[in-house]
């Protein structure tokens, strides 16, 4: 066996997005020797497609906003299923990293008083979410993308992580392979944060960038860690539908919030019938449901959408407010949004569900592991609010990085087990090498096959008959997965390796999906059932948690983490709802 | 051209395929739908009849710049670049960025830029900035112009200091004289970059041809907006007798940046 180099840490991050990069700025701020392992070019991660911008209270617009209101926004966008101490963390804490990210030299949209401005978004009971044009995530990124390379970080761009190593119950690193070189390479660590985003890429319709195929959940979930409201997946109301190379690329909710209008075929404004007070800017779940039924209905575009229009509105402030989305339509599309609507549909957007950790450290029930960002679960329930999930990349990816550092600092250094590394090194050498052995499975075929199955059984509209079905079909899948073997055996930069791994993470997710979307029975924010379609008691008050090995998954519905503190705020939003 | 235009139908395809030690243009043939980008097309390509076939991407969204090539001859994201766009009956040419040293494939290694973004002191508020900032929205709109950049890194690709008199070590190229643009503009920066922008990063030697520019997938005025605002304040700080007499009184525009 040729020598593994081995590099040793304090803490490594894994994921190069907001909450990867901003847990290794607070890891290192906290002393830590820490690394970024990251499967893309530093900068590409998917947080540079977040376009809307980011909630924070800090009333530069609406000077009455507060975090308590935040906070009882958030509860009532994620159907009161969200960990009710997350919520607060991240209602309490997201302007400080407002400003922060400022004092870092992000560059912000400005009010006439000079101030941050904030735009109004679904499910906000203010103009809230900081902003610059609409290409809000990538400010992010590239913010934190220089506080990260001036902070002493080591950064290990493209390079793919196939396994978390385990001493005892404890995780002490981690192995995979370089992708220009086809190198192998194993971190040892003392305490190992994953920020590794959501698995859109389990759809074909998709808003994701292909990274997004839920590596974390899955190496996470083998190393023994907890899953949380993995049934809950956000379908974004607006994608595009046409041309079909772009289907699923998201059209900014910016553009209901700057008043763009949705119709139907008729020309009528249909959120009417769905959402009379809050029409356009309904939460997501509520406007991508309402989609769907009108075009399923009959009433939709030509290429099986609903118009989105803004031409009501000067072209000029269109272009100014909306600049990517003008350029998107006119360039891929051939459509000039100022002059004819667009045409949309529901696109799978984000995970609320992921890795189950503590609020305020982003640890999981796994001595070492943490977990941050879209790739743990917990603060936004049923469904996500747009504009809080930038806020929950750094809120919670500064928490896990100050916890990871924290837990690193007592420790004295790891190593990691020979067995344990040539173990790592034999399946991913067989999956470089065995793909013309008999039963070789082809990942791109599997890759396609497991797209139709989750997208006929378990997409937006759920019921008994399709699940049952989906799970049938995934965990076929699964089971061929195991088999999956690049097509060629050239180690440098080969596409093919690199998707048998990811195939494993997506059955592995898919199959968490599809178990716990067929035990709640139930509908509520981001899971619909066709055949339970109405809220239940019973779930209203409990979260599915998932853990097991391989594809034996046990489902533990568990209270909703409360805190009393926070009793009086929930119930006075309940009161309010239910009086309107 | 209007969606109702859009069409597909059988194309060819000249990828370069190689490495290091060399490559060659290998021909695909491909049936395509309407509307189809570059990268649709290799991808299918990937899938269908060359598994190993090496291409950087991740968003297709034209949001992050990874997936930049020649296409044609002419720099260009592939998620952004239509079929349809490009003359119908010859061959679609893909290849490499040329300015880089190859990997695989389309793979070029782009590492280079990231080892001269951390030579850039990155942005720390002067003073004075205190804990809330007030900025103007034209200071805004001034820095996000350049602040839009995807780091597809196609400007260095084109630019002739970099691409034929390979002087990496003498100049940073386009994307870091946006880079230091947006700094050298952010009306709270408290660094005073100058010796930096003038000496190590080489602004002098841009020549203005404007190629960058033009290969801009964000239409970031690069020359007008950023280097030739640079070259110009390197010009009033060391060289206008006029400023260099205010300097002497502490009265000068730089007040509020620190040297590092």
């Amino acid at each position: 066996m040729a020598k593994i180099d081995t590099h040793s840490y304090d803490v490594i991050v894994i994921g190069s997005g907001g909450s990867g990069l901003r847990a290794a700025i607070a890891a290192a701020e906290a002393g830590a020797r820490t690394a970024v392992v990251c499967k893309s070019l530093l900068g590409k991660a998917h947080t540079v497609m977040a376009e809307g911008g980011m909630a924070a209270s800090l009333g530069n617009v609406a000077p009455e906003d507060n975090w308590g209101t935040h906070f009882q926004d958030t509860m009532f966008g994620g159907k009161y299923l969200s960990n009710w101490r997350m919520a607060e963390l991240h209602a309490r804490e997201v302007p400080d990293r407002a400003i922060e990210l400022e004092h870092w030299g992000a560059v912000f949209d400005r009010t006439p008083e000079r101030k941050m401005s904030q735009r109004a978004f679904g499910g906000h009971t203010y103009n809230r979410l900081v902003h610059i044009g609409d290409r809000t995530g990538l400010e992010l990124i590239r913010t934190l993308q220089d506080k990260t390379v001036h902070s002493g970080i080591d950064v290990f761009m493209e390079t793919t992580v196939t396994t978390l190593i385990k001493e005892g119950d404890r995780v002490v690193g981690c192995f995979g392979f370089r992708r220009p070189t086809g190198e192998f390479i194993s971190f040892a660590t003392k305490a190992l944060v994953l920020a590794t985003g959501g698995s859109g890429r389990i759809y074909k319709i998709t808003s994701n960038s292909q990274d997004c195929t839920g590596d974390g959940y899955h190496l996470a979930y083998a190393a023994g860690a907890e899953m949380v409201d993995m049934e809950f997946i956000q379908f974004h109301p607006t994608g595009m539908v046409y041309p079909p190379g772009v289907a699923g690329l998201l059209v900014t909710e910016a553009v209901r919030g700057e008043g763009g209008r949705l119709f139907n075929a008729k020309g009528e404004r249909f959120m009417e019938h769905y959402d009379p007070k809050r029409m356009e800017l309904s939460t997501r779940d509520v406007v991508a449901r309402s989609i769907y039924t009108e075009v399923k209905e009959g009433r939709g575009s030509p290429h099986g959408g609903a118009f989105l229009d803004v031409t009501h509105l000067d072209p000029e402030y269109v272009k100014m407010r909306l600049p990517s989305m003008y350029e998107q339509f006119k360039e891929l599309a051939g459509v000039d949004i100022t002059k004819e609507p667009m045409q949309v549909g529901p696109t799978c957007h984000y995970f609320m569900g992921g890795i189950k950790v503590d609020a305020d450290t982003g640890q999981t029930c796994v001595p070492g592991l943490f977990a941050t960002g879209e790739a743990s679960g917990g603060m936004n329930g049923a469904n996500r609010l747009g504009g809080n999930s930038l806020g929950d990349l750094l809120v919670f990816g500064r928490r896990a990085g100050i916890g990871a550092a924290e837990v690193a600092n007592g420790l004295e250094p790891v190593r990691l087990s020979e067995d344990a590394v040539a173990e790592a090194h034999r399946q991913a050498e067989e999956d470089l090498t065995g793909g013309h052995l008999d039963g070789a499975e082809n990942p791109f075929k599997l890759h396609k096959e497991l797209q139709k199955a989750m997208g006929d059984g378990v997409g937006i509209f759920r019921d008994r008959e399709g699940l049952e079905e989906a799970i049938a079909k995934v965990e076929v899948l699964y089971g061929r997965a195991q088999a999956a073997r690049a097509p060629s055996p050239r180690p440098d930069y080969n596409p093919g390796w690199q998707l048998c791994q990811e195939l494993r993470n997506m059955t592995t997710v898919s199959l968490m999906i599809a178990k716990a979307a067929l035990l709640r029975e139930e509908s509520r924010g981001g899971h619909s059932r066709l055949d339970f379609t109405a809220y239940d008691d019973y779930w209203a008050e409990h979260n599915i948690v998932q853990r097991g090995t391989g594809p034996d998954l046990e489902l533990i519905p568990t209270p909703v983490l409360k805190k009393d503190d926070l009793t009086e705020l929930v119930e006075a939003r309940k009161l309010q709802e239910a009086a309107a | 051209m209007s969606e109702h235009e859009m069409k597909g139908g059988p194309r060819t395809f000249q990828i370069w395929r190689g490495d290091e030690a060399g490559g060659e243009l290998v021909e695909y043939h491909l049936e395509t739908e309407p509307g189809m980008v570059v990268l649709d097309a290799v991808l299918e390509i990937q899938r269908e009849q060359e598994p190993d076939l090496a291409v950087r991407w991740n968003c297709k969204a034209a949001k992050c710049g990874s997936c930049s090539a020649e296409i044609n001859g002419k720099p260009r994201l592939m998620c952004k670049t239509r079929l349809d766009h490009l003359p119908a009956d010859e061959p679609i040419q893909v290849e490499p960025m040329r300015a880089f040293p190859p990997i695989r494939d389309l793979v070029t290694d782009v590492s280079w830029n990231y080892e001269v973004n951390k030579k850039i002191p990155p942005f720390s508020p002067r003073e004075t900035a205190g804990e809330i900032f007030e900025i103007g929205q034209a200071d805004t709109d001034r820095m996000s112009e350049f602040r839009k950049c995807i780091e597809c890194f196609m400007c260095q690709d084109v630019c002739h200091i970099l691409r034929d008199h390979r002087l990496q070590e003498k100049y940073y190229g386009p994307r870091f004289m946006v880079r230091l643009a947006s700094l050298e503009m952010h009306p709270l920066d408290g660094v005073d970059r100058i010796d930096l922008i003038a000496d190590q990063a080489g602004v002098g030697l841009c020549n203005i041809t404007k190629c960058c520019t033009e290969v801009c997938p964000e239409n970031i005025h690069i020359t007008d907006n950023a280097i030739i605002p640079l070259k110009e304040r390197v010009a009033d700080e060391r060289y206008d007798p006029l400023l260099k007499i205010l300097r002497r009184t502490g009265r000068n525009r730089r007040d509020g940046r620190k040297k590092v």
